[in-house]
C-alpha cells in the first residue's frame, strides 16, 4: 500500500508504504523490505521501529543481517559504561556500528552513514480510509502497520 | 577512511572474473577430518587429541566474533553446518556472488602445528586428502595447497612428492610462525623441491603457532593480534633474504597471505639501507633486499589497506608494483573483502586485472 504526499509542498514527491504488520518484527528483531527499488533494514527498538538503508557504505553488506548492540564507552581505563541498548547495529562483516535511530556510524558520522527513513505506525483502520492504496499488504482494520516514508 | 565509497563503479572486471587467493574450507563436523586419518591415528585423536599451539581443541588463543569465532555472520549455511562447510552454499555465496573463476583453498587446521610431528604429518596428508574429496573434485573452480609439516622436512617432502602431478594442488602451504624464522637452512630442503616443481609457497598468516604472536609475546587483546599478522609475514620475508634463500633457490615463489601489503616499501627501503652499509655482514646477499622482494614475493590483498587518503593506495601500489598483489576475499571470515568494493579508489584498466586476477593465473598456472 502506498500513497502519494508531500506534506512540505516541495521537492520530489514522496511516498508512504506500508511495509510490515507490527507484530511481524519483535524487539530487537530486522526486516529487510524493499521500496522502490531501495533495499532497506526495519529495526524494532524496544517497540520503536527505524528504517535505514540496507547497505554498509564501507563495503556493501547487508544491515539487516547485523547484530544489534549497546554502545560501550570508557572514560577511563577499568570503567565501562553500557548504554542506549539495542539501538545501534553492527554490520555483519566488518563490525562497523551504525545508530539504528539516524544511520550515522560511530566511528566516522560525518562521513560513513547510511540513509535514514522516516517511519510511522498506523492503524489499519486509518489506512484504509485513505489516501493509500494496497499494493503488498491485505490491510486489515484491527492490525497495526509499519509506514515508511521514501 | 574516507567518504562512503559503495557508490563508486565496481573494481572487478565482471566479464573476466576474478581469482580469489584465500578461502578457508570448514569441517562440517568436528571429527569430519577423522574419516581421513589411517586407523593408528583415528585411535590417537580419538584418545589424546591432535594437541597443537592452540590451548584447547576447538578454539582459538584469541577467540573473537563468537559465535562462529570470527565468520561473518551471513555466512551460516540454510542447510546447517558451520560457515565454508557447504560446497553448494560456498558456490553460491561466494564463488556466484562475487564472480569468482578461480579460488585457492587455504586450509588452517592444525597438520602443521601438532606438537606431536607424526600426527602432524598424518593430519596434513588427511587435510590433502579432504581438500580433493570435499572440494577441488566436485568444484573444479576450487584449487588446494599442499598442507606440509614443516618441521619434518622429510615427511614435507614427501608430502609434495606425492601431490606431484595431481594439477589440482597449485601451491604448497605453511604457516609463519616456525619453530625458527622462515630463512633458516633447516627448511631450505622444502624451498629446493618447491623451486624443483615450481610451486609456490604460500604462508598464511596464523592464529596460532608454535611461537607467540608478537616478539614479547601473547598480546593482550584480538584487536592486536589481528594486525599483529604483519609483523610475522615480516619476519618471513627478512630472514628469507637475510639468509640467502633467494640466492640458493632464486626462482622460488613465496606469496605472503593476509598479511597487509603497506609496510612492503617501507621495509624495502629500510633493508636496502642497511644493506649498503653492512652488506659484508651477509656476503651471501648479492643483490639489493628490495630486489628480492620485487621477484619472490607476492602479497595477497585482504584485509585491503584503508590510508587516511583512499587516493595514496596508488603510491603503495607504485611501490611495490601492481604485478606483486592478488586479490584474495578470505571467505568466510568476518574481514572479508568483496572483490566488487574493496579497492576504494579506481583502478587503471591493466592493474586492475593483473590484481584481480591475471597475477594468480600466472602464478598458479591456472587454467
Amino acid at each position: 500500500m502506498s500513497a502519494q504526499t508531500n506534506p512540505a509542498g516541495r521537492g520530489r514527491q514522496k511516498g508512504r508504504h506500508v511495509v510490515a504488520r507490527v507484530d511481524e518484527i519483535a524487539d530487537g528483531a530486522s526486516k529487510l523490505v524493499h521500496v522502490e527499488g531501495r533495499a532497506i533494514a526495519l529495526f524494532n527498538v524496544k517497540g520503536e521501529f527505524f528504517a535505514i538503508a540496507n547497505r554498509c557504505p564501507h563495503e556493501g553488506a547487508d544491515l539487516c543481517k547485523g547484530k544489534i548492540v549497546a554502545l560501550i564507552e570508557s572514560d577511563e581505563p577499568g570503567v565501562v559504561r553500557l548504554s542506549r541498548h539495542g539501538e545501534l547495529v553492527r554490520c555483519p562483516w566488518h563490525g562497523w556500528e551504525f545508530d539504528i535511530r539516524t544511520g550515522k556510524s560511530w566511528c566516522d558520522p560525518t562521513r560513513t552513514r547510511v540513509k535514514s527513513y522516516d517511519v510511522a505506525v498506523e492503524s489499519g483502520a486509518r489506512l484504509v480510509e485513505g489516501p493509500y492504496e494496497a499494493e503488498v499488504y491485505k490491510v486489515a482494520v484491527e492490525d497495526r502497520y509499519v509506514v515508511i516514508e521514501v | 577512511m574516507e567518504a562512503p565509497v559503495i557508490e563508486r563503479p565496481q573494481q572487478a572486471d565482471q566479464q573476466l572474473g576474478v581469482v580469489d587467493c584465500d578461502v578457508h574450507p570448514a569441517f562440517s563436523t568436528p571429527t569430519e577430518l577423522a574419516n581421513y586419518l589411517p586407523a593408528r591415528w583415528k585411535a590417537h585423536v580419538r584418545d589424546y587429541a591432535a594437541r597443537s599451539g592452540n590451548p584447547l581443541l576447538g578454539t582459538l588463543p584469541y577467540p573473537r566474533i563468537s559465535p562462529g569465532n570470527g565468520m561473518r555472520r551471513d555466512s551460516w549455511p540454510p542447510n546447517g553446518g558451520p560457515p565454508a562447510s557447504d560446497l553448494d552454499f560456498l558456490r553460491e555465496q561466494l564463488l556466484e556472488e562475487c564472480n569468482i573463476e578461480f579460488g585457492i583453498l587455504q586450509p588452517l587446521a592444525a597438520g602443521s602445528m601438532a606438537f606431536n610431528q607424526e600426527l602432524g604429518a598424518a593430519l596434513c596428508t588427511a587435510i590433502n586428502d579432504w581438500q580433493i574429496d570435499k572440494w577441488a573434485e566436485p568444484e573444479p573452480r576450487l584449487r588446494a595447497s599442499i598442507c606440509i609439516p614443516q618441521e619434518d622436512v622429510k615427511a614435507s617432502i614427501a608430502e609434495i612428492e606425492s601431490r606431484i602431478g595431481d594439477n589440482r594442488f597449485v601451491q604448497i602451504a605453511m604457516p609463519p610462525r616456525t619453530l625458527e624464522p622462515a630463512g633458516r637452512k633447516r627448511y631450505w630442503p622444502i624451498y629446493e623441491v618447491a623451486q624443483h616443481y615450481d610451486l609456490p609457497i604460500g604462508l598464511h598468516t596464523g592464529a596460532f603457532g608454535y611461537r607467540p604472536n608478537t616478539p614479547a609475546g601473547w598480546s593482550s587483546f584480538y584487536i592486536e593480534e589481528h594486525f599483529a599478522a604483519s609483523n610475522s609475514l615480516q619476519t618471513v620475508m627478512a630472514s628469507m633474504i637475510m639468509e640467502g634463500a633467494f640466492e640458493a633457490f632464486p626462482k622460488l615463489k613465496i606469496v605472503l597471505v593476509e598479511g597487509g601489503f603497506s609496510w612492503v616499501p617501507s621495509l624495502g627501503w629500510r633493508m636496502d639501507r642497511e644493506w649498503k652499509r653492512m652488506r659484508d655482514e651477509v656476503p651471501h646477499v648479492k643483490r639489493l633486499p628490495s630486489e628480492y622482494m620485487r621477484e619472490n614475493f607476492w602479497y595477497t590483498t585482504q584485509p585491503i589497506e584503508e590510508p587516511e587518503h583512499n587516493r595514496h593506495l596508488y603510491d603503495i601500489l607504485r611501490w611495490i608494483g601492481a604485478d606483486r598483489l592478488m586479490f584474495s576475499t578470505d571467505y568466510p571470515h568476518w574481514d572479508f573483502d568483496d572483490p566488487r568494493y574493496a579497492f576504494k579508489v579506481p583502478l587503471e584498466p591493466a592493474e586492475k586485472s593483473a590484481i584481480f586476477r591475471d597475477n594468480a593465473i600466472s602464478l598458479f598456472k591456472l587454467s
